[in-house]
């Protein structure tokens, strides 16, 4: 189930979002984000203007998956969190439904123990919204055939010869 | 695993570039950063050893552009060739949608290439995927060189399923952009499945 491709639908989409900005104004964080473990960015609240999104998040994914190796190295499964601290900004990771990475972004305004107890309250709500998702992804099949029809492919390969010549 | 996200309109697949230690997987990703806009790629991440060999993975965001609404954008990544970092490797083919194996046309890496599609298949296995059903395409690298293999050689032992393959000079860019192209088209046919 985790390396399904993941399709994410308007209401599960904003609902995901309610929640982080939720999380983000509880813990008092700068901003947060949810990226899937491939690497890539699924949504994120706070301002992440300064920050680049497509790095940040697939260093994330990676950092996530190296210390996932060492935790089995040492006979633990996996790590559910980590934690980075730096001198201005710190970060803390958690794993949701063993697909999805939240990572909360934060300074010395909070403290890591809001943090930490914000976002075990925010991963219940989270983890509900998400198996709703990967339960949803059998279903899925005709509006994607829908979506990604003859019309949609022509166009794909037309922007592709015109980017990679 | 591609994620698309039908309330933001966004669209993005990971294309991870495989095979033997030294065989031109860096290069390609770093010619391809030389070459596109800056206004569509984002920035070159490589994770290498001092030596400039890479560690864990290289990784290039590329937007493709708006595709029937959808922004569409491919992560290409690269694994670390070396033998020893096998573990390096299994992680980035994880959410993997299409494959670019970069063979070694030298002859005496031929028995390297063949390890590193036997690895490539061992990976895929763990984490329950399989070569034959992924978006995969070869490219020969090294054409330039004058102790390589011929191309039936290679395409008989390397390419037995018959999938697209591309001759290649990464260092001067040649095949580059005609592997990736044919490796991305295939990528957004799976997007219906």
């Amino acid at each position: 189930m985790p390396f399904e491709s993941v399709n994410i639908f308007e209401q599960d989409f904003w609902e995901i979002n309610e929640n982080l900005e939720m999380l983000r104004k509880q813990a008092n964080a700068e901003s947060v984000l949810l990226i899937d473990k491939a690497g890539q960015l699924i949504t994120s609240a706070g301002d992440v203007s300064e920050i680049d999104i497509s790095s940040f998040a697939s260093l994330s994914a990676a950092d996530f998956a190296a210390t996932s190796q060492l935790a089995l190295l040492i006979g633990e499964s996996e790590f559910n969190t980590l934690f980075h601290q730096g001198k201005k900004l710190s970060l803390y990771v958690s794993v949701i439904s063993q697909s999805v990475i939240l990572v909360v972004i934060f300074s010395q305004r909070t403290t890591l123990g809001l943090v930490r107890l914000k976002v075990n309250n925010s991963v219940k709500n989270l983890e509900m919204i998400f198996r709703r998702i990967f339960e949803k992804l059998g279903t899925v099949k005709e509006e994607k055939e829908q979506e990604f029809g003859e019309d949609f492919f022509e166009e794909a390969d037309s922007e592709i010869d015109n980017l990679f010549t | 695993m591609s994620l698309i996200n039908y309330a933001s309109r966004e669209i993005n697949c990971k294309i991870v570039y495989y095979g033997p230690g030294l065989g031109g997987k860096t290069t390609n990703i770093k010619y391809i950063y030389s070459k596109i806009s800056p206004g569509i790629r984002g920035k070159l991440i490589s994770l290498a050893t001092e030596l400039d060999r890479t560690l864990f993975f290289d990784f290039l965001p590329v937007d493709v552009g708006n595709i029937k609404g959808f922004k569409t954008r491919f992560h290409l990544y690269t694994v670390p060739g070396q033998v020893y970092y096998n573990a390096s490797r299994k992680l980035i083919l994880k959410g993997v949608d299409g494959i670019i194996f970069v063979a070694d046309s030298q002859i005496e890496r031929f028995d390297d290439n063949i390890d590193s599609v036997e690895n490539m298949k061992e990976n895929l296995a763990v984490i329950g995927l399989s070569i034959i059903k992924l978006p995969f395409v070869i490219q020969y690298n090294k054409r330039d060189l004058p102790n390589i293999s011929s191309l039936d050689k290679l395409e008989s032992i390397l390419n037995p399923m018959k999938v697209p393959y591309f001759e290649a000079v990464a260092t001067q860019g040649i095949g580059v952009f005609d592997t990736l192209k044919a490796c991305s088209k295939l990528v957004i046919r799976t997007l219906s499945r």
